[in-house]
């Protein structure tokens, strides 16, 4: 398999972070000799194999439905770095 | 005998008989660590005046009563920050304990002091720390490995008597080979990670790290067993981890897979290996050579999956609800790029650039979907080895500690340091690093490691193994 495109800016901007130049004159060349490392894995023969997303094998697990104490709002907002009126603040996302 | 320097096990010993009291075992830990910190730099936070007070009231009958332990900066200790030593966490003070934290404390220990670390753990030199580098007490010119760095340092400098790390694909095994400590990743679902800052969770485990074997049983035995806190720890019986642990390795077969001697192992690590090896031959276990055909891909597909998860994982630092915020951001998605943008360092950043790639459109059956079966024949590898003997044994790391800033600029070089250790996360089974002595190194004695690795739960005997080497080597 050819080495494929990975653009570290448009990457990063679907993870919702924002690059300077010089990490993205960085991280481009880095990348691209991780991912031709990790090619390597196309050697392997997986037909016909399942893929392992967990080792344990544990599926829906359920708590009995009780209702039991939690934050409190002053706890809850304690770590918060912007909030008020008892309420986690973020800028303006529709039009007021 | 320094106080700062018993194991658990003696200084447990030692408050039962009234030869000494918590509140002196702090004091002397606490001195020492003003004394050699500022040169290791292994803590990031210690609340002292806090830990001394729970010391004064430890019940000494319960069964690590009085005993301080350090914590990784990933898992939550009730009012104390914890930041995974990122600026993205920087000012997040822990509201609640860490299940492993309640559970410590029910058993009367001390969490004490907070210890640096890679990143969001994320590294395997604990260089990529936002908060200080941190120094190997070996030669303070390297590092201590990582990413639970500052869990290994302060054991090895004498500033802490044991320690808890967290372990995704070697963090707890590789940085106590690298300081010459005892460190245990348990098998997936052994521990709750309830609390545990989350990097890749279908591989993370929190694990002790000790100055012997006796006392990583003594800290699993307490921090082991289901939680509903959290629902991939398993409901399997906690047996007792102390019970077996003297009774030896004669008649059981160890395996030494092949494919873990190869080029690139530091010949001088191996040779230290081949002589654990031969110390087990010695105490009556028969030695099969055995294959793992598949090891050579656990690198690979430990990097695809653990950033994949890690990906999705890191989404919730957003800057909303707890940790730092970057000013300016006009709209939310601007405050998002930017908080992230400049809360995240370098190699969270491209772990995150790898881990969404690999999962995009286009990409997913190539690289994700791939690792997964990858990971299924890794698994395969080690259920058909464990059909022929009852333990595997190889070098926990292939070189020793190397030099502060030798390959920073090379990501790739530090990954691979992780190729004897990635394995058994990707497989959920249980592995130890226990030191197998030093080589020597521009006139420098650096540790080295041997691992043990065991199947799914049988921690029991995975120490019971460690121990028989150790009972053989060391006088502890």
């Amino acid at each position: 398999m050819s080495t494929p495109q990975l653009d570290v800016r448009y990457v990063a901007e679907l993870a919702r972070f924002r690059l300077t130049e010089e990490e993205i004159a960085e991280f481009q060349p880095q990348m691209e000799h991780v991912l031709s490392y990790i090619a390597k894995l196309h050697e392997v023969n997986v037909e016909g194999i399942e893929p392992m997303a967990h080792t344990a094998a544990v599926f829906n697990v359920f708590r009995p439905d009780v209702a039991k104490d939690g934050f409190t709002q002053e706890e809850a907002l304690a770590n918060a770095p912007h909030s008020g009126s008892g309420l986690f603040l973020v800028p303006r996302m529709v039009e007021g | 005998m320094e106080l700062n320097t018993l194991t658990l096990t003696e200084a447990r010993q030692k408050i039962r008989a009234g030869e000494l009291s918590p509140v002196a075992l702090i004091d002397a830990i606490n001195d020492t660590a003003n004394r050699v910190d500022e040169k290791i730099g292994g803590y990031v936070f210690r609340d002292y005046e806090n830990a001394r007070a729970q010391a004064a009231q430890a019940d000494i009958q319960l069964p690590l009563g009085g005993i301080p332990i350090a914590i990784k900066d990933a898992i939550n200790v009730k009012g104390e920050p914890c930041t995974a030593a990122s600026k993205v966490l920087e000012g997040y003070i822990a509201p609640y304990d860490a299940t492993v934290i309640s559970k410590l404390r029910a058993a009367g220990a001390i969490p004490f002091g907070r210890t640096n670390m890679d990143e969001l753990a994320m590294g395997s030199t604990t260089e990529t720390s936002a908060i200080q580098i941190t120094r190997n007490p070996h030669d303070t010119e390297r590092i201590p490995g990582g990413s639970s760095g500052g869990s290994a340092a302060v054991i090895a400098g004498g500033e802490a008597l044991a320690a808890l790390g967290s372990d995704t694909g070697g963090s707890i095994r590789q940085p106590a080979a690298m300081c010459g400590c005892v460190g245990l990743k348990p098998s997936y679902g052994r521990v709750s990670r309830y609390g545990l800052a989350a990097f890749a969770s279908s591989l993370d485990q929190i694990g002790p790290m000790t100055r012997s074997v006796e006392d990583a049983a003594l800290i699993l035995q307490v921090i082991a067993g289901h939680d509903p806190l959290d629902s991939t720890s398993l409901d399997v019986p906690v047996p007792n981890y102390s019970a077996q642990l003297g009774s030896g390795v004669r008649g059981m077969k160890l395996g030494v897979p092949k494919e873990y001697f190869i080029e690139g192992l530091d010949v001088r690590v191996a040779t230290r290996v081949r002589e654990a090896i031969e110390t087990y031959r010695n105490l009556g276990a028969e030695i099969v050579e055995v294959s793992l055909p598949h090891t050579q891909y656990a690198v690979a597909s430990y990097y695809i999956i653990a950033t994949a998860e890690a990906s999705a994982n890191l989404a919730r630092l957003d800057g909303v609800r707890y940790g730092r915020r970057a000013a300016g951001g006009k709209d939310l998605a601007e405050h998002y790029s930017r908080t992230r943008g400049e809360g995240f360092g370098h190699e969270v950043k491209r772990r995150i650039i790898l881990g969404t790639y690999v999962l995009s459109s286009g990409y997913y059956d190539a690289y994700y979907l791939r690792a997964q079966k990858v990971r299924t024949l890794i698994r395969r590898d080690f259920e058909e080895a464990f059909q022929k003997v009852d333990a595997l044994i190889s070098p926990t790391i292939p070189s020793p500690a190397f030099k502060i800033g030798e390959h920073v600029k090379d990501p790739l070089q530090i990954y691979l340091t992780d190729i004897f250790t990635t394995a058994a996360n990707l497989a959920g089974i249980c592995a130890i690093s226990i030191p197998c002595g030093s080589v020597k190194e521009a006139g420098r004695q650096l540790p080295v490691g041997v691992q043990i690795l065991a199947p799914a739960f049988q921690e029991d005997r995975l120490l019971c193994i460690a121990r028989a080497y150790e009972m053989a080597t060391s006088t502890r």
